[in-house]
């Protein structure tokens, strides 16, 4: 897919426009904006992916959590420029038109979510963790996401989302 | 032969429906409030006090107007031209939206911009220049009440000292005299340190004011929004019909999403003022600082004892540091909220509690955070009384709450501060509670453990929680009766749509509403839609605080739902042929007594409703109900943790947790369990690390998740939970209770407890929370008790 999309945050001042390239969620998208735009304002504001959260814009709880080139990066830390040329997936591309991904369906069925607001940020340093461990333990996934906070669930369901998703990955 | 459904098929009572909003949340389709974009949206950033006491000098905007994108930049000044530099609380005091005079804790809001995007919002705020001449800082409530204190309050005509209020309640001269009589005085002094209830998702707002139509629509992040309609409309002084509050999609409120905050009220005002969509978002530091902080209450306690154990009478003195205004929500009659439902499940004789609320330089505090009013102190205070008490007199804990409960054939239950407890069974639960635990095994395990140098202890808490804040009679906020509503429209083909008073942050309502219609008519779970947080389509609620919502707004599903099977039964006889007395009801159809094949279904009796009715029947098959409950919900719990406490760093580990809950009949058992869960790792933290706390000169340490510290999935222990025990409430239409809140409320005393247990050896009675490792060895080390308000952490 090759759809470019244009995006004019308005500058102050004399602070210069930075004209950037990543692939979203599979998407190429092309970018204007300013060099101290975060990503995760990027991803929410500029492109409309409002999927991925911002619960505290000091890197400690984690809501903001997408994958950059495979990799889980909290997206209130890094700069939009910095993603130029890379790989971004956020939870709206976890699943594809007709299936859910597994962390998904973990999710639901082990009830690891209550308000909602901390689980896409959850849901991809999970699968930042699968995606090297398809086997973890139970002490693997509470140290795997222990970078993300959630004030509603206790922990436990969200674990066993996880080692549910893990088991379903495994016997696909 | 019957055809009667069966509610496991249909999603009725009891069933572990699957979440029917977990839908959008997993992909990333929820609507929160800062994913609202209205076409020609402005942002707005708010620029807060660096000092928590000043005299505000002068405020100079000139720079901040000069950067481009910049459209309005507001002061106190300025909003007191529009009569709103300051605003009611919903506990009858005045709060400044900007502050003009002077700023009265850190954080407080000096004056706000509105600008293109929120990062050109930020670089004016920056722009401000504010002189500021310091005052002295008040943190605690002695130096409030201390002689020569500075007033903070100069603003409130005939406020003479820092005193928010004074309260008594029981019966003074019965306690004395239990007093005398008693073989042993139990006493303790204890701190419940303030803490922020910090949902993940801060608060925000997006105001869009139309002048055409002079309707004001406000997007926020609410859990009660028609209170907060009312709250703006008798500010504004505008008709309810031109204000349209709607909460969408909230992440977590915890109690902090219930007041009103300067920030609503700033976006709605920028709005009028631009006439254009007004965003605010607050940012964690701000949320933090500002927002709706909770406890932090001195608490001395003594206890009348009887040698073997009976409690002869309570006393007790509560010091309530409200912070610079009074503003938390509370049902408005009782001043400190229900913290006399303390004891609620113990047989006590004579009880006496007095308060004293103050104000500080500190910001405003006292929320519900995940309880109801200030029953979290009440309970903390009961549990940590009785564990001491147990101690004092050389009784096993367990057995000095056995003596001392209220036995389970003498509900309904008349406290001395006069509460009436609907229901219990305390001993049953816990029995279950000790069993699973392996109770006396694990005391042998200590003592075994204790020879070989290690630290093993039990805590146990037996708690009753007073839910479901309503009964007109007696709760109030704002002058507006606590009850709640619902309003349900059965479609001709069966399905159909239920609007609810309260609003869910997470709780599960569209679930667990659609399984009361379901359980009550017989239409399957799938064919309800709830919606909620909508002031122009809801009916009129009190909203979701004090785990409400399943003891009010459940009981007006549960209500409303019957309206509408009493009409649909009219329509079965009709379509029948037969009277309505000839009719049995079974789950979802209408038969006729004696010959159940034939009857009618749920669905055939609604498109009666609408294509065959009988003469004379208004058409249709919809109603609402306002449910005020005769009485709050009593559910009861038992919570007990082990902890290993290592005497060589004061660092403790918790070992196992059992957790019996008797909330009554539970709706969704799976909902119900991700509430406790949730409750036990808030407790956890509040024992543990989670604390805010403020130096001499008033600046918050805790204003960021570095220095907030709460807890991650890497270090929340596992849970056990029992559901054996069942008290349905006696008047609840289903016997349903409420639960959310429970844990965090009965949780915390039975992790000190437990760890103060393993220290029972060393003469030390109490340390309070937060039992950090440093606070646990000094206790450890130096044999005494570690109380008062946790240190200042300096990190250089
Ligand atoms: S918003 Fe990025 S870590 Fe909290
Ligand atoms: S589900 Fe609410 S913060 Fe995690």
């Amino acid at each position: 897919m090759t759809t470019v999309h244009e995006i004019h945050e308005e500058a102050t001042g004399d602070v210069p426009i930075r004209r950037i390239t990543i692939t979203v969620n599979g998407e190429r998208r092309v970018v204007e904006c300013e060099p101290r735009l975060l990503l995760a304002h990027l991803l929410r504001q500029g492109l409309r992916l409002t999927g991925t959260h911002l619960g505290c814009d000091t890197t400690n709880c984690g809501a903001c959590t997408v994958l950059v080139d495979g990799r889980a990066v909290k997206s209130c830390t890094m700069l939009a420029v910095q993603a130029d040329g890379h790989e971004v997936t956020t939870v709206e591309g976890l699943a594809t038109a007709s299936e859910l991904h597994p962390l998904q369906e973990g999710y639901r069925e082990e009830h690891g979510l209550q308000c909602g607001f901390c689980t896409p940020g959850m849901m991809l340093s999970a699968k930042a963790l699968l995606d090297e461990n398809p086997d973890p333990s139970e002490e693997d996934v509470r140290w795997a996401l222990s970078g993300n906070l959630c004030r509603c669930t206790g922990y436990q369901n969200i674990v066993k989302s996880v080692l549910w998703a893990a088991a379903k990955l495994r016997s696909e | 032969m019957s055809q009667a459904l069966d509610e496991n098929k249909i999603g009725g009572l009891g069933v572990s429906r699957k979440r029917v909003e977990d839908n959008r949340f997993i992909r990333g389709r929820g609507n929160y409030t800062d994913d609202i974009v209205l076409p020609g949206m402005l942002h707005m950033e708010i620029l807060r006090s660096p000092l928590a006491h000043a005299r505000i000098k002068s405020i100079d905007t000139s720079r901040a107007w000069e950067i481009p994108g910049v459209r309005l930049v507001l002061t106190g000044e300025m909003a007191a031209t529009r009569n709103l530099a300051w605003m009611p609380t919903l506990s009858y005091d005045t709060q400044a939206v900007l502050a003009t005079d002077k700023v009265r804790f850190q954080g407080q809001e000096v004056a706000c911009v509105v600008a293109d995007d929120p990062y050109i919002a930020k670089d004016a705020c920056e722009a401000i220049d504010v002189e500021y001449e310091p005052l002295p800082v008040i943190v605690n409530p002695e130096q409030a009440v201390a002689e020569g204190a500075p007033l903070i309050r100069d603003d409130k005509a005939g406020q003479a000292d820092n005193v928010v209020y004074r309260w008594e309640v029981g019966d003074q001269a019965g306690t004395d005299a239990a007093f005398e009589h008693a073989a042993v005085v139990s006493k303790l002094r204890l701190h419940y340190p303030r803490s922020h209830p910090s949902p993940i998702e801060c608060c925000g707002s997006v105001a869009d004011f139309d002048r055409a139509t002079g309707k004001l629509t406000v997007y926020m992040t609410t859990q009660a929004p028609h209170i907060i309609r009312a709250a703006v409309a008798m500010v504004a002084e505008l008709p309810e019909h031109l204000i349209r509050i709607i909460s969408p999609d909230i992440g977590g409120g915890f109690g902090n999403k219930v007041p009103v905050y300067p920030g609503y009220v700033c976006s709605i005002l920028c709005s009028i003022l631009l006439e254009r969509p007004v965003k605010w978002i607050e940012d964690k530091t701000g949320n933090l600082i500002s927002t709706g902080f909770a406890r932090d209450m001195y608490l001395d306690g003594e206890l009348a004892l009887r040698a073997d154990g009976k409690i002869l009478g309570v006393r007790m003195h509560a010091e309530a540091d409200h912070g610079a205004f009074f503003a938390d929500a509370q049902p408005s009659k009782f001043k400190i909220g229900l913290l006399h439902s303390t004891f609620a499940c113990y047989n006590v004789p004579a009880a006496h509690l007095t308060a004293r609320g103050t104000y500080t330089n500190k910001a405003p505090g006292g929320v519900a955070y995940r309880c109801s009013f200030r029953v979290t102190e009440a309970m903390f205070f009961q549990e940590r009384m009785v564990h001491q008490a147990a101690k004092d007199l050389g009784l096993d804990p367990a057995e000095f709450r056995r003596r001392n409960f209220v036995r389970a054939d003498a509900f309904p239950y008349r406290t001395p501060f006069g509460f009436l407890v609907d229901s219990g069974q305390p001993e049953a639960c816990l029995d279950v509670g000790l069993k699973a635990v392996g109770y006396e095994d694990f005391l042998r395990q200590k003592e075994e453990a204790r020879r070989r140098g290690r630290r093993l202890g039990i805590g146990i808490s037996t708690m009753t929680e007073p839910l479901g804040a309503g009964n007109s009679r007696e709760y109030d906020i704002l002058g507006i009766k606590m009850f709640d509503s619902a309003e349900l429209r059965v479609h001709m083909t069966g399905k159909a749509l239920l609007r609810v008073g309260a609003k869910s942050q997470g709780q599960g309502h569209e679930t667990t509403w659609a399984q009361i219609v379901s359980h009550e008519l017989g239409i399957p779970a799938d064919d309800v839609t709830v919606e909620e947080g909508d002031t122009d389509t809801a009916p009129f609620g009190m909203g979701t605080y004090a785990s409400r919502s399943t003891p009010v707004a459940g009981a007006a599903i549960s209500m409303v739902s019957r309206k509408i099977r009493a009409k649909a039964r009219k329509l079965a006889a009709h379509l029948l042929e037969v009277s309505e007395e000839d009719l049995e009801w079974e789950l979802g159809r209408f038969s006729v007594r004696g010959v159940p094949e034939h009857g009618v279904t749920i669905q055939e009796c609604a498109m009666a409703a609408y294509g065959n009715m009988p003469d004379g029947m208004e058409p249709g098959l919809e109603n609402h109900a306002y449910y005020d409950p005769p009485n709050l919900t009593w559910p009861f719990a038992v919570y007990i943790v082990t902890v290993e406490v290592d005497p060589e760093t004061g660092v403790w580990d918790v070992l196992n947790t059992v957790a019996v809950d008797d909330c009554g009949v539970r709706i969704n058992p799976m909902i119900v369990e991700g509430q406790i869960m949730g409750g036990l790792t808030e407790a956890y933290a509040m024992a543990n690390m989670q604390f805010i706390t403020f130096d001499a000169e008033g600046n918050c340490v805790g204003s960021n998740y570095m220095d907030y510290l709460l807890p991650t999935a890497w270090e929340t222990p596992g849970f056990e939970l029992h559901s054996e025990v069942v008290t349905p409430s006696p008047h609840h239409p289903i016997g349903a209770k409420g639960v959310g809140e429970c844990a965090a409320v009965g949780g915390p005393a039975a992790f000190v407890n437990a760890v103060m247990d393993a220290l029972d050896d060393t003469g030390v009675r109490n340390i309070d929370m937060p039992l950090l490792p440093d606070r646990v060895w000094e206790a450890l080390t130096q044999h005494h008790d570690v109380s008062g308000a946790p240190p200042v952490r300096t990190d250089d």
